[in-house]
């Protein structure tokens, strides 16, 4: 859904309740209707943010589609945790290749899909790749740019949790300046992750002048929702890059994942907006600008920060990073920052 | 209807014939004038129902063949050389998933040092990968193969590789009977996919197989060769019928019924090897040949028997097994392990150096005398080798190995071959 | 089995000639087999191609290394590459020239050879004529078919009309014919074309 301006929300975790939108706007979990498409006895963790992004994401796929959808997954989380073997989760039809082509695999299947359905013998199907921040930002990114640059029919999901996590946790392209990582460990002069390093592949993908890209999280769902069935409405190459929190990654109780979500967008530190062919056409500003401590300091992937001697003048990096984001992307609207 | 063309508009056209529903391909020496052959059948409409994807690289190319294949639909691609080994990771998956993608290999050396003429290094260096390997002869047989390849691929569900020498053949005008599109209708049906991303039936495809099924699941790829062993002379057998030509099959042997040597080959160089034999039997020379057509599944069965009542064989090889000896030799030892007889390995022709007539007479006779040693590397210069590996004893930065070779064998435009 | 070995320039039409001729050879129901030796493509570079004619089905993969005939397309290769290397004693030369086999130094070298079988023709200058384009191949075919005999001008025809269309096509067989016609009286008058 568009934004909407609610002025009321919840205290402490300052969610917008239920009950304050309308009835079509509303979550259900338990609605018999559901798809579904990321099916109940997954293996994924407690608290996962991908299994969730996944399933909101191809659940409003699938409602876009009719179920006319095939689903090209790259190695990594959530095509492991979706399929063990001999059992799978998946309620459309779907295909794991390998790590670094999930977009040249779904390309392969659009140009087949055009064929058949040229020939009458299917209807209009879909198709939608996906992969984590590894499989898209770093092996999978040659095939990625590939699908951008033909304008294949493809809405590819990037599921970014900012690590290998799949293989224990090793630094991506994605992962942020001073995360600890099992690469990137919090000792020597420059504890995790360094900055000056990483890519934020929406803005490439942006660059490809693509018909739609858009930045999501896991703690507004309904904006994803309406992201998925709006990229669905679309034809050509589109990208939704969808922030999933991990706990096991990211080192935070496993009930956090959306308090975490929206932490990461309240500071500034991921940047939630639409663009269309090299232009930005909406953001999710910030409701209630935090300092990225809040977001931070929970986290054990940045505990090497905190502490007796906390790590200032990183922490302050970080925060240039998070303000550079707001000026950039325009995060503040005025009438919001003024909550405290 | 009988053309003279180029051995890569030949392949083009035969393919076109297949009524292929995707293809993709990225360029490199010597595939490009396949591909770009079918891209401009595609473009001008000649060649419908069928896309043609300018791919980003080879990894990609065999990627999108994967999902289009998956998805139920004829695939295509080709490629060579560093193309093939930077799409290793999809052969295998391809195999590994039992997608009949069908692939022109136009053969070429590998690199380092990188060369763009032909030898067997590429698609050798792919023979545990799970394909079926068929090499062609001449380019009336690269286009005959690639027919039969989509029919093969699609029966056992399996992706073959057409071998067809890089440039020798693909870069070669010659006369071919190229089939009518009612010829090739007749004999190659439309895809009947195994497994397919259907969403009125989903499937999820590409599970991770423990230790629990893995080899349960490998077994099978070997079981699909063992039934290709039988499937492919059958194969061949159905081609004549219809095309009226003998192409195919697993081995082709000539003049070697009463041979007491018989030379072992694969691809272009049977032609001259065939010339050289006809001359050597004009001297009462009982000589002979073996041509491998189906690599993999490698015929042990066919070889042994086509060679078991030679006293010696030679076989001569565009490719190298480092520090061995020959790879199609060790294979060729295999199915002779029961027989006894001398066994020659030649390398030869590696990097595109030519396979002359008369160095194959000194050799045969040389083989005839059992003068040959059990390894030779044909018409290598030693004289360079050596003096460069004195080089290399005397200075400890020699140098790059390549370049020195080369400054060695002087300004290479004032040569001929 | 006839063999012959083109010699020229990236950009010449080298490769080109070959496979024209081998067309022509197969209209008039020959086997034939036309192949460059192969190289990264590069204009001005030396280039050779080959092609070889037969009754037969022709097996043979070699470059050719004792042609029957040579054809010269650009004669600044003369000091560079060896053009001449394993031609037939009874050989035929043919090469792009409007300079006498004396006035390109040859005199000496061609001793070797019968003299009615070496012609030359200003190939060059009878393309830029007809075609407007100095591409040489075409008119040397002309020439070859007129100096061996080994295939007829109407096959050149043929050929050029597989592989050219409209003016362009049209314009070569004019240069073709042209070439084939001064070749036919160098060979006829046995002249100084050696």
């Amino acid at each position: 859904m568009p934004l909407q301006v609610i002025k009321f929300y919840q205290t402490g975790t300052f969610t917008v309740g239920n009950r304050l939108l309308s009835a079509d706007d509303r979550s259900v979990q338990a609605n018999t209707q559901r798809t579904n498409s990321l099916n109940s006895g997954h293996r994924a963790c407690q608290g996962c943010g991908e299994a969730l992004g996944a399933r909101y994401a191809i659940d409003a796929a699938m409602n876009a589609t009719d179920r006319q959808l095939i689903a090209a997954n790259a190695t990594g989380c959530l095509e492991v945790f979706s399929t063990p073997y001999p059992e799978t989760s998946w309620q459309i039809p779907w295909i794991h290749s390998l790590f670094g082509n999930a977009a040249a695999v779904a390309t392969g299947i659009a140009a087949a899909v055009k064929v058949k359905k040229q020939k009458g013998l299917i209807g209009d199907v879909r198709v939608v790749a996906q992969g984590g921040d590894g499989g898209t930002t770093d092996i999978g990114f040659g095939c990625l740019s590939g699908m951008f640059e033909r304008n294949d029919d493809v809405l590819y999901i990037c599921y970014d949790n900012e690590a290998y996590m799949n293989t224990g946790v090793q630094r991506s392209s994605a992962t942020p300046p001073a995360a600890r990582t099992a690469t990137t460990m919090p000792v020597g002069a420059h504890p995790g992750n360094v900055f000056g390093q990483g890519k934020f592949v929406p803005a490439i993908a942006m660059a490809h002048e693509i018909p739609y890209v858009a930045t999501a999280t896991v703690a507004d769902l309904h904006d994803l929702e309406y992201k998925v069935t709006k990229a669905m409405t679309m034809r050509g190459a589109r990208y939704i890059h969808i922030l999933v929190p991990c706990p096991l990654g990211w080192g935070y109780p496993s009930n956090d994942t959306i308090r975490l979500a929206r932490l990461a967008k309240e500071t500034g530190l991921f940047p939630v907006f639409e663009a269309e062919y090299d232009q930005i056409t909406s953001t999710l500003p910030i409701r209630r600008r935090m300092p990225v401590e809040e977001y931070l300091k929970p986290q054990k992937r940045f505990a090497h920060l905190f502490g007796k001697k906390p790590d200032v003048g990183t922490i302050a990096r970080i925060q240039a990073h998070a303000d550079k984001n707001i000026r950039k992307y325009g995060l503040l609207q005025e009438e919001f920052s003024q909550h405290g | 209807m009988l053309k003279q063309t180029e051995g890569s508009h030949a392949v083009a056209e035969a393919v076109a014939l297949c009524r292929p529903e995707v293809i993709c391909a990225y360029p490199i020496s010597p595939q490009t004038h396949i591909v770009e052959g079918i891209g401009e059948m595609v473009k001008s409409g000649q060649l419908t129902n069928c896309e043609f994807i300018n791919v980003e690289s080879e990894f990609a190319a065999m990627s999108v063949a994967i999902g289009a294949s998956a998805a139920g639909v004829r695939a295509y691609t080709a490629t060579a050389s560093q193309g093939l080994l930077y799409m290793v990771e999809a052969i295998y998956n391809a195999s590994g998933l039992g997608l009949p993608i069908v692939m022109t290999v136009a053969n070429r050396a590998i690199g380092a040092p990188i060369n763009i003429w032909n030898d067997h290094s590429d698609s050798l260096s792919q023979r545990d990968c799970g394909w079926i390997q068929l090499f062609a002869e001449t380019n009336q047989e690269a286009l005959d193969l690639h027919i039969q390849a989509f029919k093969l691929a699609e029966e056992l569900s399996l992706p073959v590789m057409v071998c067809m020498d890089g440039f020798i053949l693909t870069h070669a005008y010659e006369r071919v009977d190229m089939p009518s599109q009612e010829q090739v209708d007749s004999f190659l049906p439309p895809y009947e996919p195994r497994q397919v991303l259907d969403t009125t039936d989903p499937v999820s495809i590409g599970a991770m197989v423990g230790p629990e099924a893995f080899m349960e699941v490998r077994y099978l790829a070997h079981a699909k060769q063992m039934q290709a062993l039988e499937r492919i002379p059958q194969l061949a057998k159905e081609f004549n019928t219809i095309f009226g030509r003998d192409t195919g099959g697993l081995v082709h042997t000539y003049k070697s019924e009463d041979a007491e040597t018989i030379v072992v080959a694969m691809g272009s160089v049977l032609g001259t090897i065939k010339d050289t034999i006809d001359e050597m039997r004009t001297s009462g020379v009982k000589i002979g040949v073996l041509g491998i057509t189906s690599y993999r599944p490698f015929p042990l069965e066919e070889v042994r028997q086509a060679l078991q009542n030679a006293k010696r064989v030679v076989v001569l090889e565009k490719s190298m097994a480092v520090g061995i000896g020959g790879i199609l030799s060790t294979d060729v030892r295999l199915a002779l392990s029961s027989e006894r007889l001398n066994g020659y390995t030649v390398v030869a022709g590696l990097g595109g150096r030519a396979i002359t007539k008369k160095s194959l007479h000194e050799l045969f006779s040389q083989a005839n005398r059992d003068e040959l040693p059990a390894l030779t590397f044909l018409d290598l210069d030693w004289n360079m080798v050596n003096k460069h590996l004195e080089r290399e004893r005397t200075v400890r930065r020699s140098g790059p190995a390549a370049e020195n070779i080369l400054r060695d064998v002087g300004v290479i435009a004032s040569k001929i071959s | 089995m006839f063999q012959v070995r083109i010699h020229g320039r990236g950009g010449q039409g080298v490769v080109t000639a070959a496979e024209m001729l081998s067309i022509a050879a197969f209209e008039e129901g020959s086997y034939a087999q036309a192949f460059p030796s192969f190289g990264s493509e590069r204009t001005g570079a030396p280039v050779v191609s080959f092609c070889r004619i037969s009754n037969q089905e022709i097996r043979l993969r070699e470059p050719i290394m004792e042609p029957d005939a040579i054809i010269i397309q650009d004669p600044t290769l003369l000091n560079q590459v060896d053009v001449f290397s394993g031609l037939k004693k009874n050989g035929f030369i043919l090469i792009n020239t409007n300079k006498s086999f004396t006035e390109l130094g040859l005199e000496d070298f061609v001793r070797e050879w019968q003299k009615d079988r070496l012609c030359s023709v200003s190939a060059t200058e009878l393309s830029l004529k007809h075609v407007g384009r100095p591409v040489p191949n075409v008119p040397l075919l002309g020439g070859f078919a007129a100096i061996s005999g080994v295939i007829q001008l109407a096959s050149v025809v043929k050929a050029i009309e597989d592989k050219f269309s409209g003016k362009v096509a049209q314009g070569n067989i004019a240069a073709a014919t042209e070439a084939f016609n001064i070749v036919s009286i160098q060979m006829q008058t046995g002249l100084e074309h050696a």
